[in-house]
């Protein structure tokens, strides 16, 4: 047991981003992502439910929705939305074979055809459609 | 069930839930954010069944996608029979929880229970 165990890296090795290069940011950030997204989703319906108090439950929400800090939270839900959603994709088409390369015998220096340029290319446009998108999303909230 | 059908599950509720949802955040730019969200703008958008009925089943693909993608993590980070088992049977029952919630929130707004 203690041997099965030591090897065993629980949630610090999950979390650890700097291992594989920009591959395990994106497998780090999907995860991320997707809890944030989920809890994010979670408080959108509990959210949406004042509106059963009827004009004032809702008006005390949006005034609550409305504060600065808030809104940079909302700005960071629209970034993680478009991250997952990238990147999703991109796994889902390397899942079906997509830009992975085709199998060859495993020769030194062993470099894996599926850690190609297409898909290091997919994660950073990935990063960068976020970015645009919370900047957007910022100009929206604020009104700058 | 097996893996490989719940990844089909799972890639299937993703890519229909990003079309659902583009609609959705579409229907509150088209108002401008800040009107769209007025309590009579809301209402009417609960009441007209065929966007009662996206927000219905966006609220089902979200749910079914969003907790199947926290047992893959949960999974992920640790095994074990007794283990499996629990965190798969914890997030079934937590997605029926957040799918009936929310449809009790669409239901009565639809109906005019307010």
């Amino acid at each position: 047991m203690d041997s099965r165990d030591e090897n065993r890296e629980g949630l610090g090795g999950m979390a650890n981003p700097g291992r594989y290069g920009i591959e395990r940011v994106a497998y780090w950030l999907m995860r991320l992502s997707g809890l944030g997204l989920l809890a994010y989703f979670i408080g959108h319906i509990y959210e949406t439910s004042s509106i059963l108090r009827g004009q004032v439950g809702w008006d005390e929400l949006l005034e609550l929705t409305g504060s600065p800090e808030l809104h940079v939270m909302l700005v960071i839900v629209i970034g993680m939305c478009v991250f997952h959603t990238v990147n999703g994709i991109r796994v889902m088409l390397g899942h079906g074979g997509v830009g992975v390369g085709k199998p060859t015998r495993p020769d030194y220096p062993y470099e894996p055809a599926s850690q190609n340029y297409h898909h290091k290319i997919a994660i950073y446009s990935a990063i960068v459609l976020a970015a645009i998108a919370m900047v957007y999303g910022t100009t929206v909230l604020f009104g700058v | 069930m097996r893996e490989s059908h719940i990844m089909k599950i799972h890639y299937g509720t993703a890519l229909a839930s990003v079309g659902l949802v583009a609609v959705h955040i579409l229907m509150r730019m088209a108002d401008g954010y800040a009107e769209s969200l007025e309590f009579s703008n809301v209402v009417a958008n609960y009441q007209f069944l065929p966007y009662a009925g996206l927000l219905e089943v966006m609220l089902i693909l979200i749910s079914v996608h969003g907790f199947n993608g926290l047992r893959i993590i949960l999974l992920e980070l640790r095994q074990g029979p007794s283990y499996e088992k629990a965190v798969s049977y914890g997030c079934v029952a937590a997605m029926i929880g957040l799918i009936a919630y929310g449809t009790r929130t669409i239901v009565m707004v639809n109906m005019g229970m307010i």
